[in-house]
């Protein structure tokens, strides 16, 4: 199948692409994993009803009017299947239901959005410890809310906000640790300017923390030193001068781009030092280093689902540029008040990005025992001690431990490596460099190999 | 369990103690991240071992399994004998 514009993910960048290509008369398809739109933020958007939906509040309702567009766009629409490989000719292949095929597209846009950064702390491979995206999710598609004693721990808006979700979803008690360290509030005074442009977003913020105060849940501020504790799954929460008993604990440091693709592309890529995290080089209606590949949304750094959406607009008018539907004077006519508002709605970045910068020991765990590759269970010290035996970076490091070499592929360990090679070291993270993923992107049975050829 | 919940929900609604034992330390694991990137999730669905319970809508009657290890590979499964692969012997001198 030949088509003229693919779309990998079906979040805010991805839905909002998907609706104005096809309405600029491109043949679109909008590829996602899940069974229905909406990502990772908008997740199970269409099951939610506006007045059952309380818990999860505006922002989140914000997805319907996305996916309302998409769906009416006459977009084409590939859900539950997996990209597992992307030539950079515009061949793509797919994998659902246990069969593979290929598409071939004349532009492909990547907007497969942003991951937890991963909360290495001693014993965060506990059952009953996961990520506060995952508590989320937990709501939001099967109605599941923690019972029992609720820890939340990291930093981070959604942490705030999860909270709140959580106590309105009906946990009955949670307990708010708040990791941000204290020289963080000082870095963010420097960004004032920032501040006073995206005074809504900390109204927002300042908002989420008088109604956490009212649904009951307790904030403590400073935690350093977290560990989890137990031993069939988490028992106790413990840190440095603390400690709470906990049947769940919900771990947070903010969200990265997910470069899985963009890397085993072989996309130009930069460190980001205020975001603490790779970031693919990209112009501002997304065009990577190849020529038919963009990237829009979170995946080309983070910047919430309303930039997200932005980007996948000035995506989608390039597209249609480049593919003869649209001229270049027309893109730019077009694409003016979307860049004038994706500007504004980034002016708050430099703010939240010094405010909740992750702890250095968030990064590189001090504590020699903690797990850094949850697949093949090596500790940050194994990683240091091959760093010390000669190992000089994350692609040796897997030959010297296996870290990395896991179902994952990386995913999880891959920041925490570069972080800890670069302290053992003495360098910097940027000079580290990271894993090489390859495709395939996601593990694909032989069976679904095998029968490609017989399809075609 | 509303429609379109996934497998490891299903699974943390019953309350199972854990999804799978690790493959290197048999250590117990549950979800860890709930969208696909962690595979902690890992379980055998409908006899089909290694599968993203996250990422796999639950059905009625679908049959979610505790996977132990690494999955297994059932010998009778395989058509005949093993094939085998000379290893070449290691040449010095080289690079």
């Amino acid at each position: 199948m030949k088509i003229d514009f693919a779309i990998v993910g079906a979040g805010p960048a991805g839905l909002a692409a998907a609706a104005l290509a096809a309405e600029l008369g491109l043949d679109t398809l909008l590829i996602d994993e899940q069974e229905g739109p909406g990502g990772q933020i908008y997740r199970a958007i269409e099951r939610a009803d506006a007045a059952g939906s309380s818990s999860f509040g505006a922002d989140y309702l914000a997805g319907q009017p996305l996916v309302a567009a998409f769906r009416a766009s006459g977009a084409r629409y590939r859900p539950a299947t997996t990209v597992w490989h992307i030539d950079p000719d515009g061949t793509l292949s797919l994998a659902s239901n246990g069969a593979s095929d290929t598409i071939h597209a004349r532009r492909i846009l990547l907007a497969t959005g942003a991951i937890e950064r991963p909360v290495p702390i001693p014993g965060w491979t506990l059952p009953g410890v996961m990520t506060v995206g995952a508590a989320q999710i937990l709501v939001k598609t099967a109605d599941l809310v923690p019972e029992g004693r609720v820890v939340l721990a990291g930093q981070g808006p959604l942490l705030y906000l999860a909270a709140l979700q959580l106590a309105r979803a009906g946990t009955p008690s949670a307990s708010l640790l708040e990791m941000t360290p204290r020289e963080n509030y000082h870095a963010a005074l420097h960004h004032l300017g920032g501040l006073w442009a995206g005074r809504h977003a900390v109204a927002k913020g300042l908002g989420w923390l008088v109604a956490l105060r009212q649904a009951g849940i307790a904030v403590r501020r400073g935690v350093r030193g977290l560990r989890a504790l137990g031993r069939e799954r988490v028992e106790r929460v413990v840190w440095e001068g603390g400690e709470i008993a906990a049947d769940h604990l919900f771990l947070h440091e903010g969200v990265t781009p997910n470069t899985q693709i963009s890397f085993a592309l072989q996309l130009e890529h930069r460190w980001d030092e205020t975001q603490l995290s790779w970031r693919p080089d990209t112009d501002a209606w997304g065009r990577t280093s190849v020529p038919n590949i963009a990237i829009a949304g979170d995946g080309a750094g983070v910047g919430g689902a309303e930039a997200a959406a932005l980007a996948g607009r000035l995506a989608a008018l390039d597209a249609a540029a480049v593919l003869g539907r649209i001229s270049e004077a027309e893109r730019d006519r077009q694409g003016q008040p979307i860049l004038a508002a994706l500007t504004r709605e980034r002016t708050i970045r430099p703010f939240l990005d010094a405010l909740y910068r992750p702890a250095p020991a968030v990064l590189a765990p001090a504590d020699d025992g903690v797990i850094a590759c949850r697949c093949e269970e090596v500790t940050v010290g194994q990683i240091r001690r091959a760093v010390r035996l000669g190992a000089p970076g994350p692609n040796q490091l897997k030959a010297f431990t296996r870290c990395g070499m896991g179902p994952c592929q990386g995913r999880i360990c891959g920041p925490i490596v570069g972080a800890v090679i670069a302290e053992a070291r003495g360098v910097p993270i940027r000079d580290i460099g990271t894993y090489r993923p390859r495709a395939p992107y996601k593990p694909i049975t032989v069976g679904a190999l095998a029968g490609m050829g017989a399809a075609e | 369990m509303p429609e379109g919940a996934s497998a490891a929900a299903a699974v943390l609604l019953a309350g199972l103690a854990s999804l799978r034992d690790t493959p290197v330390t048999g250590s117990a694991r549950t979800p860890y991240c709930m969208m696909g990137v962690c595979f902690d999730c890992l379980a055998e669905i409908d006899g089909v071992p290694n599968r993203q319970s996250c990422m796999v809508t639950a059905r009625p009657g679908m049959r979610v399994r505790r996977q132990r290890g690494a999955r297994e590979i059932d010998p009778h499964d395989l058509p005949g004998e093993l094939p085998s692969f000379p290893i070449p012997a290691a040449r010095s001198g080289g690079a």
